[in-house]
């Protein structure tokens, strides 16, 4: 009996996903106490919060994959009306529009659902036309890239844009996009950006963003402060950090947002580079198994929304470490189940509720 | 079987794109590695270096500067904390605009703003300049409340210095002030940034001035823990700062009360000089200033007041005013003519009441003379032809030898700065001073002589000269600081009273002319002041001519008075054993014996009635400290 229930539980969990996300949710909240200098109420909020997501991973584990996909336009179609509702009458906070006050749910940030629901709706199309895919549905399926991302863009919010953007782009790329296409935008992409750079399409604090990349001395009080203490927080971590609950730099308030975009910096000031290879291997492991489900996957539905989602892991964790070291320039992206955030924590464990449905309902769908 | 061809097909082309999205990964992955390894290993040390400089904070620990006490240790000078409102004109765009917003929220004043503006013109680069100091308890409140939308606006915890006798005395003590640009140039090349460190002010004039370097004291260091908004945590190490030493003076301020008050309204000098050390027990100059105004800066108004005031109360007058000593000198002279042996003491002259050399002639002040003159009584009454015969018989650089020891036209090389040295007339100073006139005539020598004419002495000189004689030759260099207390220990050292040189004197001389200044008190020209005094003295009046405004504006209202002669008197007492000798200069006092006599008869009578004294200032709990 107890196996039964033990089987119907476990059925649709992949045990090395599940069992990966558990370590590295668990890790984020022990950074997350000591990034709260040692106070529980944001490791007790972000433990309910991870409580909820992973009910919902696993309600979506259990559902069939063809299931899924039926979300795809709904979720889309509601995601599109969010944004506009966003742009005519959504919350300003710290001068972006990004919010939205509903009743009963609360406040909303609408462009968070696209990031799932791109990928979905756009795996869902391909899918939809498997095996007679042409250019004309490529053009179709970057208009319903463009169409969200231009609306997050003019909320402003650079990073989500971007994000939604690259989770839209990976799907086109796996459903075979034309490389000499890829690399045409990508060169198109490069100049539209050296145009909005010259003709000041950008906001200022866009600009200096990517300013402080290459020159985080430019202002320490303001844009490069937050690079110029993450590196210093990062740098003084040295091989095997300060130790948990020793950050210097964090309990000292030097670093900025330290519970959310750069929680990184805690992690490397007080594990060090150990630290942070065990952080890379982790989510290495992560992705590695989401791709090995992509590439496993029995329909094209599953290997594109997979794939993306493996990606989409990747860009999330790669933006963000990249941003916190100062290589990249400083976009609101969050450390995967590390930062603190329901919204986020949300988005990744629906993703993971999508690659265990496409893992395990493999032979259903083969008969 | 085709469409299955298709499907394998495109599961090949897409695990192909997956391969390459996952060399793809491990690329970005291996740049991450590389990035947190080029932080961690290769600029870790940098890094932890920015990690302790961050989270490190040293912060200078300002020294309380030494306390000044008179002779019986009633405070002259002391520190008190409180609290004062400070902005930072870096941080703060809009000043007037921030002045305005505080006004708002506590008094602010006209004078508040104006000094403030003035300080902010002289130090545009500080980092933190007083708007107001001495704020209530309530006004502390009130802006800890609203500065979160004030940034640049401070309120900090200082000690002020505090002159509580006001213009008493204020030419002995000085006053402190902010340091200035050129000031701070001379700290640092002086290697004494360390110490100044965290302090702003530094004596000015007087004793600040000329002991800061006892008074100052070094600053310490604390190592404090901070946090990003450089809170500080927690302590982590401290050096604790050196209290400036504490500074006695030989200063009796009750003495100098009862000089000042004897000077009423009048400009002039006084210096009381106790022979035997050469302590300075009073030291007057009036018009004086109140210190106080200076210690948050001085507002512009009253700046410009002292400044410009015709009667130059910023001017220290026993150090800096220069005046012919009219007839004080005729004792120095007698002695002279003894020492050189060409009078006796009783060798007597007939005064016709004139002199006449070659073309010239000098009218004495008698008309008629004083019939029969000997040396004492050539003193007691002041007869001036005595003398215009001896200033034709002396050679004038052998006269300057003689009157050098006695300092007149030297440095006294008293404890305060400033002192100028004054003109004691040779024939290498007139050809300097007057190519067109090169020489120095007989008739200058007969003017000399009586003290008028180029002689220029400042009343610090006459005293010391004054002291020097009653001492009967033995010379002490003056001071006003009598004791050094180490602030750190207690430990008090004496500066030690050792008598400079000693001048080679007869006791028949120094008899002789003891008795004519005896004279002058007992029946010549200060006979009348001196009736009725329980006990004895020597003295001299003196008038020095002012032959015209030397600079300044002409101001008809004040002609008749700014033209009068200067009044002078020297003295000492007792007679046996000197206690006290003084000299006493009133500007434009006119005569002698009728301005300047009284004051040191005041002066005197105190000195030697302990009633007196202890009226003139009330020692109390508050304003003394152990000596």
């Amino acid at each position: 009996m107890i196996q039964l229930i033990w089987n119907k539980l476990t059925d649709h969990i992949d045990p090395l996903l599940f069992a990966v996300a558990t370590i590295v949710t668990v890790l984020g909240l022990l950074v997350l106490f000591s990034a709260s200098n040692e106070a529980m109420s944001r490791v007790v909020s972000q433990s309910q919060k991870v409580v909820v997501a992973v009910v919902i991973m696993f309600i979506l584990a259990n559902l069939s994959p063809t299931f899924i996909a039926r979300f795809a336009v709904p979720m889309y179609i509601a995601g599109i009306v969010l944004l506009l509702g966003v742009a005519f009458g959504g919350e300003v906070i710290k001068g972006a529009r990004r919010w939205l006050k509903l009743p009963i749910i609360g406040n909303i940030q609408p462009s968070e659902i696209m990031k799932i629901a791109v990928p979905l709706i756009l795996a869902w199309y391909f899918d939809k036309h498997e095996g007679a895919i042409t250019w004309k549905n490529f053009i179709v399926a970057g208009i319903l890239i463009v169409v969200p991302f231009g609306l997050i863009v003019r909320q402003p919010d650079l990073g989500t844009a971007l994000l939604v953007g690259a989770c839209g782009f990976y799907v086109l790329y796996l459903a075979g996009l034309d490389w000499r296409l890829i690399v045409g935008g990508a060169l198109l992409a490069c100049g539209l950006f050296f145009a909005a750079w010259e003709f000041n399409w950008l906001h200022d604090y866009q600009k200096e963003r990517v300013l402080t990349v290459f020159d985080p001395g430019r202002d320490s009080q303001d844009a490069g402060w937050h690079t110029i203490q993450a590196a210093i927080a990062i740098g003084s971590g040295g091989l095997i950090g300060k130790g948990w609950l020793s950050g210097t730099q964090t309990h000292l308030e030097f670093l900025p947002e330290k519970h959310t975009d750069f929680i990184f910096a805690v992690y490397g000031e007080e594990f060090g580079l150990l630290g942070a290879i065990l952080l890379l291997v982790i989510y290495l492991v992560l992705i590695g198994r989401c791709l090995l489900i992509a590439a496993r996957a029995t329909s094209l539905f599953g290997r594109l929304i997979c794939g993306a989602m493996a990606l989409m892991f990747f860009t999330y964790a790669f933006v963000n470490m990249g941003m916190v070291t100062g290589m990249l320039p400083v976009v609101g992206v969050p450390l995967p189940f590390v930062s603190f955030g329901g919204t986020a924590l949300m988005t990744l464990f629906v993703a993971l509720g999508i690659l265990m449905s496409v893992a395990t309902h493999r032979k259903l769908l083969g008969t | 079987m085709r469409e299955l061809r298709n499907r394998e097909q495109e599961a090949y082309w897409f695990q192909r794109r997956l391969a390459v999205a996952g060399l793809v990964i491990l690329a970005c992955f291996a740049l991450l590695l590389g990035r947190f390894t080029y932080l961690q290993v290769f600029r870790h040390q940098h890094f932890s270096t920015l990690a302790e400089a961050n989270r490190i904070d040293v912060q200078p620990e300002v020294p309380n500067r030494g306390i000044i006490t008179d002779r019986n240790g009633i405070v002259l000078v002391s520190n008190y904390s409180a609290y004062t409102l400070e902005l930072n004109p870096q941080k703060i765009e809009n000043l007037d605009a921030t002045i305005d917003e505080i006004g708002k929220l506590i008094e602010i004043t006209a004078r508040d703003r104006r000094r403030f503006k003035r300080l902010f013109e002289e130090f545009r680069s500080a980092e933190s300049l007083p708007l107001k100091s001495r704020l209530a308890d309530e006004e502390v409140a009130r802006i800890a409340a609203h500065r979160f939308r004030l940034p640049g606006v401070d309120i900090r915890a200082r000690l002020f210095r505090q002159y509580p006798m006001g213009e008493l005395a204020s030419h002995v003590i000085g006053y402190i002030g902010r340091i200035n640009p050129k000031e701070k140039e001379r700290i640092e090349e002086a290697g004494l940034g360390p110490e100044y460190k965290g302090s702003d002010y530094i004596g000015k004039s007087g004793i600040e001035l000329s002991y800061e370097k006892e008074l100052r004291g070094t600053a310490g260091a604390v190592e404090v823990e901070v946090d990003a908004s450089r809170r500080v945590m927690r302590q982590l190490s401290r050096k604790p700062s050196v209290p400036g030493n504490n500074l006695q003076l030989s200063l009796d301020i009750r003495l100098q009360k009862i000089a000042e008050d004897a000077f009423g309204d009048r400009r002039g000098a006084l210096v009381a000089i106790e022979p035997s050390t050469g302590d300075i027990l009073a030291f007057v100059s009036k018009p004086g200033y109140d210190p106080n105004l200076f210690v948050d800066g001085i507002d512009p108004q009253s700046w410009e007041a002292l400044r410009d005031s015709p009667d130059k109360p910023m001017l220290n007058r026993p150090l800096q005013g220069g005046y012919p000593p009219g007839s004080t000198y005729k004792p120095f002279m007698a002695l002279m003519a003894l020492e050189f042996g060409i009078r006796t003491p009783n060798q007597a002259i007939s005064d016709p009441g004139f002199f006449r050399l070659g073309g010239g002639y000098w009218r004495d002040d008698k008309a008629g003379g004083h019939g029969l003159v000997n040396l004492p009584r050539s003193i007691a009454v002041s007869c001036d032809t005595y003398y215009y015969q001896l200033g034709a018989e002396l050679d004038i650089d052998e006269w300057a030898a003689f009157m050098r020891p006695f300092g007149f036209g030297q440095k006294t090389g008293v404890d305060i700065e400033g002192e100028l040295p004054g003109i004691l007339p040779t024939r290498e100073w007139k050809a300097k001073r007057y190519p067109k006139d090169p020489k120095l005539h007989v008739g200058d020598q007969v003017s000399l002589a009586i003290g008028q004419s180029f002689n220029t002495f400042t009343p610090m000189q006459l005293a010391f000269a004054t002291a020097t004689l009653a001492n009967r030759g033995v010379a002490f260099k003056p001071h006003l600081v009598k004791r050094i207390q180490d602030g750190k220990n207690g430990e008090g050292r004496l500066t030690q009273p050792k008598p400079a040189y000693t001048i080679p004197l007869k006791d028949a001389h120094l008899d002789a002319v003891k008795e004519g200044l005896a004279g002058v008190v007992s029946e010549g020209t200060a006979a009348t002041v001196f009736k009725g005094a329980k006990y004895t003295s020597g003295g001299k009046t003196g008038t020095a001519q002012v032959f015209g405004l030397r600079g300044g504006e002409y101001v008809e209202s004040q002609v008749s008075e700014r033209l009068r002669d200067h009044a002078w008197y020297m003295a000492y007492a007792p007679l046996d054993k000197p206690q006290i000798a003084l000299a006493v200069f009133v500007e434009n006092g006119g005569f002698g014996a009728k301005a300047a006599a009284p004051i040191a008869r005041k002066v005197l009578d105190a000195f030697f009635d302990p009633a007196l004294l202890a009226a003139a200032i009330k020692t109390t709990e508050t304003n003394k400290v152990a000596p």
